[in-house]
């Protein structure tokens, strides 16, 4: 047998056994070290006869390159385990709680007013608010609605002076007459917002939310009226298809006046809007009373328009299955826990108005 | 107004059912707002005698009846009403009746030992009347006979609630609403067999109006009506009455009001002979008083206007009569009286005295004032058939004329307000259903308006009659164009809505409370405002308008921590208010947070929530809002509501123009007061009014985009400075060394105690160097250093510690 033979079957065998890591380095110092086995046959090659130099260098070579091999698996394996060991240690329960979070949300007030934005804004109304003090005259005499009138009757107002001129607004309409005494016409606003009547009880409460609408250009007519709001309904319950009735009434504002309803099943307990043979009133609207245009030196010979109010907290609970309008302004936690929504859900037009 | 189908029926031919009507009523404008069914279970309720009347053993204010209900075996029935007698004949209730006043199932019960088979019922029950003292006495000639039989007559009606709108006095009658229906096609109006007056007899009572500045009567008929016998109503008006959910008096009070409910013609029977002379309408004096027929004593204001006789006050015209004067079985002689009031003059009396009746209700919204005649000649007449007597002519007194109103209206109007066409022939036909007299020209209609129909003053109210009767389901829909030429929110509004969903997504809840408060809960936080009271409060819990938002959230936080949630933020946006002036509010978005952060984490240290939890609320809110945290400027002068060591005011920029906002922990004094069960509890308010708007949109701020690639150092320094020295100062102080050189600085240490002197205090910071130039070398770097030290130390008289 050779030595190269021999050197490789020994140095074979020795690194089949369970070696650690400096017992390696210490094969492989002794064999590819300074005096290392192979590294002196290497020094042999000059001195080989030529016939044998070429075979023996050759061979050499091989079994070099094949116990190098061996030796980088061996490291390599003997590394990995040592890595996976130390990773086994450091091994957690990772189905311990995360740190903790907090969830803020948004009251279903404030989103049902985002929705309404939304829905209005994609047909061209902007927002314009008022304050939640008013005048008498904005609240009532501008709107057509004398002082010792019975509709005033319609209207228990909280008053902040005794002689009975400043008021906590009882409806938004108030709004109206200020965005037509600012501007030029047309007008084509929605205002909400807070507002106030004394008397309290499960369907009442002393505060509670509007929206107004205000249409006014050349040749806005009931049919236009109609249009806005059937187009609203419909984008707000988020359904294809609506049931509306239009109904006579009387707002001393709106000329002719109407009060919408709009149809409805409950099924399983819960409310289903735009189908079934039942009705519910949702809003009061009609064309602006010329008595109002004149008041604030609008033109009814040459403008005209709708306007129309909407219960904004009353949208909220047909749309969320909220029973009790009282609890909106209780601040229980669980309750703006479960009907709040998260402040990332921004009611857009693209992405639609709810998830 | 309360209604039947039978009623209508007098004024309207008509073979339509009564779900049509109900339909129909609503879809011309007089709502339905409820439907009762009136008979049902009434055949129940029995007359009955009580035959037999022991003391119940166990209770004294009981006894027990033996009944006889028109049945071989009488019934026993516990009763505790005191006018419960032998020989009684009343109205009773077996087991199984539903009781119409409070809707309760009667059942067989034992009464303290005795079993009771139903009830015996008072008037209040059977909401006959308000009387609920004692049970229904029962005339004996009438009911002995019928003893067994049911009470109520029968009848399949339902009683029908309209709600009429303000405008619509014409429709609180029968006959009104009857002539509505006409109009929109449900059956045929019925024409009235006038009853004329054909009496010789002169109405011999003297009625004068006087002529006053302010006379709220401008008509007042009378008629007399002598030598009648006033008894019980014959059963038919009874009935009537009792359909609509009246209760009879007596023949002549049930014909005034009968007739008010039919034609809608309030009227008023005085018994003549309590009247002292004749009759004056004239104004009232101050503190004259007089007892009306609700039995309440009346302290009259001057220039009320009241029907008086010489000794004083008869009646409030058109609202109350009087006790004196009213009429009574044994009246024999009465005097009818029909008159106008003045709507306005009316309302202002009803009001003053808190006073509500039928008359009032349909004087306030405009009665038809040539009325008087019908109104007075229907009575007077049925007066005349069940009680007997002889009828006087009318007499009648007027201050000014009615005159006709007179509308001229261009049909084309109509498709211009409603969108769509109706027929000349159809107008024509509504407007006469309605009343309305026509004359034609080439383009109008000139129109003479009803005299029942004060609210109709202009062409739009011609327009809304014509929608109303021929259908509002004829409106046809345009569908609303999308395109929008004006942006929906304004700069400031969509800073309202960026805030509020900033400030929920850090872990607030949203709460919408009341703009007004408890005033001692505002007190707290009003600081230097001044407190602004509601006149007429629901409760006086709720009496002013709030000044901070923090009176309403810190008593809701308060109900949740008591409900043992322990660690809470909660935040509200909306007005506050500084003045009862409109225009006297801002809106403020205020939170509080209660409790720890961390509480039982297996993993984090458990630790009270404090200033800086808030603080970084605050900044981050207004630094993703747009605004720049290097130029925020924060001091501690803060209401008087906070903690005065650990809160601080923040400006968006050294000038300190407005507050932005205030945070910190409130104060400990408070807490203790509203006795609020927290470990900790900080809140902040910030001043949506008070942030200035950028001009330009946040894309056009964006600058150019420049990074410097050279290297950076970091450098540690360590102040010892005085204790009232704040970081804020040092920091500005380091940071205007150099602005272009130095782009970071941070505090990562602040030390006192040990080694340090007292009222001193060690900050240890640590500043970024980078120049955009060049990699700075050691030289450079040194220069820095030297310079921030000295600056500091000249700026603030910090040292630097070695």
């Amino acid at each position: 047998m050779s030595d190269l033979k021999k050197i490789k079957d020994e140095f074979f065998s020795k690194l089949k056994g369970k070696l650690n890591l400096s017992e390696i380095n210490q094969i492989k110092s002794d064999l590819f070290g300074k005096s290392g086995l192979i590294s002196s046959q290497f020094k042999k090659i000059a001195s080989i006869s030529e016939k044998e130099r070429k075979k023996f260098a050759s061979d050499l070579n091989i079994i070099k390159d094949e116990l190098q091999q061996l030796i980088n698996y061996k490291i390599n394996e003997i590394q990995n385990s040592e890595i996976n060991e130390k990773l086994e240690k450091e091994k957690i329960d990772v189905t311990l709680p995360e740190r903790d979070f907090v969830r803020g949300k948004i009251h279903p007030v404030s989103q049902t007013i985002d929705q309404i934005s939304s829905i209005f804004s994609e047909i061209g109304f902007s927002i314009e608010e008022g304050p939640d003090v008013e005048n008498e005259y904005n609240n009532f005499t501008a709107l057509n609605t004398p002082d010792n009138h019975p509709a005033r009757d319609m209207h228990d107002t909280f008053y902040l002076d005794e002689k009975k001129e400043k008021l906590l607004r009882t409806h938004t309409s108030p709004v109206q007459i200020r965005t037509m005494l600012k501007d030029k016409p047309p007008f084509k606003i929605i205002a909400p917002g807070r507002t106030y009547r004394s008397d309290s009880d499960q369907t009442h409460s002393p505060m509670f939310h509007q929206v107004e609408g205000l249409h006014i250009d050349k040749d806005i007519n009931m049919g236009h009226l109609k249009g806005c709001l059937n187009y609203f309904i419909k984008e707000f319950f988020e359904v294809d298809k609506i049931k509306m009735r239009f109904r006579p009434s009387h707002f001393p504002f709106t000329e002719p006046s109407a009060e919408v309803d709009i149809g409805y099943e409950i099924k399983n307990e819960k409310i289903i809007i735009g189908e079934g043979d039942q009705w519910l009133e949702i809003l009061g609207c009609g064309m602006v009373h010329p008595n109002v245009l004149k008041n604030v030196k609008v033109d009814p010979m040459k403008f005209q328009g709708y306007a129309f109010g909407i219960g904004i907290d009353r949208l909220a609970m047909l749309k969320y299955g909220i029973n009790d309008l009282r609890a909106f302004f209780d601040c229980d936690y669980r309750w703006l826990n479960h009907f709040g929504f998260d402040p990332l859900d921004v009611p857009t037009n693209y992405r639609g108005l709810s998830r | 107004m309360k209604i039947t189908f039978d009623w209508l029926k007098d004024h309207l031919n008509t073979n339509l059912n009564e779900e049509k009507l109900i339909e129909q009523l609503t879809n011309i404008g007089l709502e339905v707002e409820g439907i009762e069914k009136l008979s049902a279970g009434n055949e129940l309720f029995k007359v009955a005698q009580i035959i037999k009347i022991k003391k119940h053993p166990n209770a004294d204010r009981l006894n027990v009846c033996e009944v006889d209900i028109g049945e071989k075996k009488s019934k026993k029935v516990v009763c505790g009403a005191d006018n419960a007698r032998e020989g009684l004949i009343t109205i009773y209730a077996p087991p199984g009746a539903i009781i119409p006043k409070t809707k309760t199932k009667l059942v067989i019960a034992k009464i303290r030992g005795i079993t009771s088979y139903g009830m015996l019922c008072s008037e209040s029950e059977l909401n006959l009347s308000d009387e609920s003292d004692g049970i229904i006495e029962l005339l004996s000639s009438k009911y002995k006979k019928i003893i067994g039989k049911s009470y109520f007559s029968q009848s399949n009606l339902n009683l029908i609630d309209l709600s009429i709108t303000p405008n619509r006095p014409d429709c609180l009658g029968v006959r009104g609403i009857a002539r509505d229906l006409a109009a929109s096609g449900f059956g045929m109006l019925k024409k009235i067999k006038e009853k004329k007056n054909k009496s010789k007899i002169k109405q011999n009572l003297n009625v004068i109006i006087n002529k006053e500045k302010t006379q709220g009567c401008s008509a007042f008929g009378s008629c007399y009506i002598s030598n009648v016998k006033n008894t019980e109503s014959p059963q038919w008006l009874k009935d009537k009455l009792v359909s609509i959910g009246q209760k009879p008096i007596s023949a002549i009070v049930d014909i005034t009001n009968y007739v008010m409910f039919d034609i809608n013609r309030p009227l008023h029977a005085y018994d003549a002979d309590k009247i002292e002379k004749g009759i004056i309408v004239r104004n009232s004096k101050l503190g004259e008083q007089f007892t009306a027929l609700d039995n309440k004593n009346y302290k009259l204001d001057s220039g009320m206007c009241v029907i008086s006789d010489n000794k004083g006050v008869l009646g409030l015209g058109g609202i109350i009569g009087g006790i004196r004067s009213g009429t009574e079985f044994n009246t024999k002689n009465v005097l009818l009286e029909a008159a106008y009031f003045n709507p306005r003059s009316i309302r202002t009396t009803a009001k003053k005295l808190n006073l509500d009746t039928d008359a009032k209700f349909r004087f306030e919204r405009g009665i038809d004032p040539l009325s008087i005649e019908d109104g007075l000649n229907k009575a007077a007449s049925l007066i005349k058939e069940i009680c007997g007597g002889e009828i006087s002519k009318i007499d009648m007194q007027k201050i000014g004329v009615y005159k006709n109103k007179n509308i001229k209206f261009d049909p084309h109007l109509f498709e211009k307000i409603t969108g769509f066409k109706i027929p000349n022939i159809e107008m024509l036909k509504i407007l006469e259903d309605l009343g309305f007299k026509i004359k034609k020209d080439r383009k109008h209609l000139k129109l003479t308006v009803p005299p029942w129909r004060p609210d109709i003053l202009q062409e739009v109210d011609i327009i809304e009659e014509l929608v109303r009767i021929s259908g509002y389901e004829k409106i046809k829909i345009i569908d609303p164009i999308k395109e929008r030429t004006k942006s929906t929110l304004t700069k400031s509004q969509k800073l309202f809505h960026f805030l509020q969903r900033a400030i929920a997504s850090k872990g607030y809840l949203e709460a919408i409370t009341w703009s007004f408060t408890d005033s001692k809960y505002n007190d707290y936080f009003k600081d230097k405002n001044k407190e602004i009271k509601i006149i007429n409060p629901i409760s006086s819990e709720l009496g002013v308008l709030r000044n901070s938002i923090f009176s309403n959230l810190i008593m809701y936080l308060s109900k949740n921590l008591n409900r043992g949630f322990r660690d809470l933020s909660i935040f509200e946006i909306g007005p506050i208010f500084t003045g009862s002036n409109p225009g006297e509010q801002s809106i403020v978005i205020c939170g509080l947070s209660a409790g720890k952060k961390h509480r039982l984490s297996w993993i984090d240290k458990e630790r009270n929530i404090d200033v800086f939890d808030i603080k970084r609320d605050v900044i981050q809110t207004l630094v993703e809002a747009g605004y720049n945290s290097y130029k925020f400027f924060i001091d501690n002068e803060t209401p008087n509501y906070y903690h005065p060591g650990k809160s601080g005011r923040l400006f968006l920029n050294k000038e300190k123009d407005k507050v932005a906002a205030y945070f910190g922990e409130i104060h400990p004094n408070i807490k203790k007061k509203i006795d609020i069960k927290t470990e900790s509890l900080v809140g902040f308010e910030i001043f949506l009014d008070n942030l200035k708007l950028p001009k330009k949109t946040l894309n056009s701020q964006k600058t150019k985009f420049v990074v410097s690639d050279y290297q950076k150092s970091e450098r540690d320094f360590a102040f010892i400075i005085n204790k009232d020295v704040s970081s804020q100062d040092l920091i500005n102080a380091v940071s205007n060394v150099d602005q272009d050189l130095i782009s970071n600085i941070k505090v990562f240490d602040v030390y006192e105690g040990e080694n340090i002197p007292q009222h001193q205090k060690s900050i240890a910071i640590n500043v970024t160097i980078r120049s955009s130039e060049k990699t700075l070398n050691d030289n450079d770097l040194e220069k820095i250093n030297k310079l921030i030290i000295e600056t500091v130390e000249n700026k603030t008289g910090a040292k630097i510690r070695s």
